[in-house]
């Protein structure tokens, strides 16, 4: 699904967090560039 | 081992909704637009409007969190009645919080009007608590020059009804920024609030503040200098502060999680029998009013985050009634769990109950990140609280506890609508712990799992979140 692309992940604490997307991204072929977790609270 | 329990919980809200434009978000952006101050200064709360607002009715007792489903929604446009003065401890107005941070500056760092100072005084001598404390540095602060304080360009104005000037704040040390105006006002803050909440602890409770060992302080705020930015110990500075002449204290950081931990250290500490009775404390966090503003305004609502909150916990021996830790049943967020919310919730819920023999739909009801939606949702970061109940209740369906159709019959269950201010470590679980302990006592259930998280990744240093939990359980 991300075969060749580069990707820029931005998760947040309560919802999903950057290293799990990321995680998720780079197993499915992307290439993860940024990772960045937010905290809206 | 000494079984630790709750033998009381004391929460207070301070309103400030003057010192919104020195929260971290409004002060920046008014830095970057001086058109948005009158703006904000046009959609600030009345004290009125505060007290009457339900979240902060149930934030200090009067109401119970679940109340909140049956109350018709926005709570900000249906009102309830404006009590001050709840079962945990009251809803402060702004001019007596300045009295409180005149009484919490040791340094001499406040200057007040004098007629201002007058006023304050007069309602000082009223409060149920502060009336009995000298209130000479409140004098003393009046008696100051805040004029000349504003003269110097490091010092920093102070406003009430929103912006009538009625004193500054002057900085530490000229060369050192750790000890600018702008921080030393958000720990005086902390300290003000959370020595508050411990004198309210004290006189509802029947805790003696001699008896008080060790004060663990668990706000967000970094106290220190230039050299020790963060060094901290405001838990010390908030019991000198309330009187607590027997005890010392040290400060549990870990950013809004740190409460459960306090909780956990302090129960641990009275269970190995190294002191008797332990206070744990969080004043508030000034950094983070009106933090979501812009959605506030988008949606032509008053800015809702305009008090400052303060929460005390009493630890002490088992008295045979009160509500016990199981230390047994602590959960922690290893490094090595994973940062989904899946890993977070096994290591945070589902294994520590395992331990101890419990299900997850055995525990009574679980107390998360309780935000108030109605402040988080017009900002687009929802409802807060809601989205961790329904991940505990998937995590419950996966285990094959519940079916997936039950997820929501679960969330209202053992779940809650969110009603704490955006306060950080105060909306993180421990803001229940007040109900909790009176719906134990009551037997009106048996256990209550604390889960708190926070956000360490926010500093830096790692890319990790943390958390702990704790059952509290009914005798």
């Amino acid at each position: 699904m991300f075969n060749g692309k580069q990707v820029i992940v931005i998760g947040e604490r309560d919802g999903v967090a950057g290293p799990a997307i990321a995680s998720c991204v780079t197993a499915s072929g992307g290439n993860v560039v940024l990772v960045h977790t937010d905290c809206f609270v | 081992m000494i079984q630790p329990v709750i033998k009381g919980v004391s929460a207070i809200l301070a309103h400030a909704p003057s010192f919104i434009r020195h929260g971290s978000k409004p002060s920046r952006e008014i830095g970057a637009d001086a058109d948005l101050l009158p703006t904000i200064l046009a959609h600030l709360r009345s004290y009125h409007e505060a007290l009457s607002y339900a979240p902060h009715q149930v934030f200090v007792g009067r109401i119970r969190p679940n109340k909140l489903r049956t109350l018709p929604t926005p709570w900000l446009t249906h009102p309830v009645a404006p009590e001050r003065f709840g079962p945990f401890g009251e809803i402060l107005p702004e001019e007596e919080l300045y009295g409180l941070l005149a009484l919490a500056d040791e340094f001499r760092l406040l200057a007040l009007d004098s007629d201002f100072t007058e006023e304050v005084i007069k309602r000082l001598a009223d409060h149920p608590m502060l009336h009995s404390m000298c209130l000479d540095p409140v004098r003393e602060a009046g008696r100051r020059d805040f004029g000349e304080s504003l003269n110097s360009a490091s010092a920093m104005p102070l406003f009430v009804e929103g912006n009538r000037l009625i004193g500054a704040i002057r900085r530490g040390q000229e060369d050192d920024e750790s000890l600018a105006a702008p921080f030393l006002l958000e720990n005086l803050a902390g300290k003000a609030t959370g020595a508050l909440a411990l004198l309210h602890l004290a006189s509802r409770d029947g805790l003696s503040l001699d008896a008080v060992e060790y004060v663990l302080g668990c706000s967000e705020e970094a106290v220190g200098d230039r050299y020790q930015r963060g060094g901290g110990n405001l838990g010390k500075a908030m019991a000198e502060m309330a009187g607590c002449g027997n005890a010392s204290g040290a400060d549990i950081k870990n950013f809004c999680a740190a409460p459960i931990p306090a909780l956990v250290v302090g129960g641990s500490l009275v269970a190995a029998g190294v002191f008797e009775n332990v206070a744990v404390v969080g004043g508030g966090s000034l950094a983070k009013l009106g933090m979501k503003f812009r959605g506030h305004l988008k949606h032509q609502m008053p800015i809702l985050e305009d008090v400052l909150a303060g929460i005390a916990v009493w630890v002490g021996r088992d008295d045979g009634r009160s509500p016990r830790i199981r230390l047994d049943s602590v959960g922690r967020h290893e490094v090595k769990a994973g940062s989904s919310n899946q890993a977070i919730l096994e290591a945070l819920v589902a294994r520590p109950l395992a331990k101890i023999g419990k299900r997850i739909t055995e525990v009574g009801i679980f107390a998360t990140e309780l935000h108030n939606p109605e402040i988080t949702v017009p900002q687009g970061n929802g409802d807060v609280p809601l989205r961790n109940y329904r991940t505990m209740a998937a995590l419950a369906a996966l285990r094959g506890e519940i079916d997936a159709s039950e997820i929501d019959a679960f969330v209202q269950k053992h779940g809650m609508p969110g009603f704490a201010p955006t306060q950080g470590h105060l909306a993180s679980a421990i803001c229940f712990l007040g109900h909790a302990r009176e719906m134990l006592l009551a037997k009106e259930i048996e256990t209550v799992q604390l889960v708190a998280k926070g956000s360490l990744f926010l500093g830096m240093m790692s890319r990790q979140s943390d958390g702990m939990s704790v059952l509290i359980e009914a005798q």
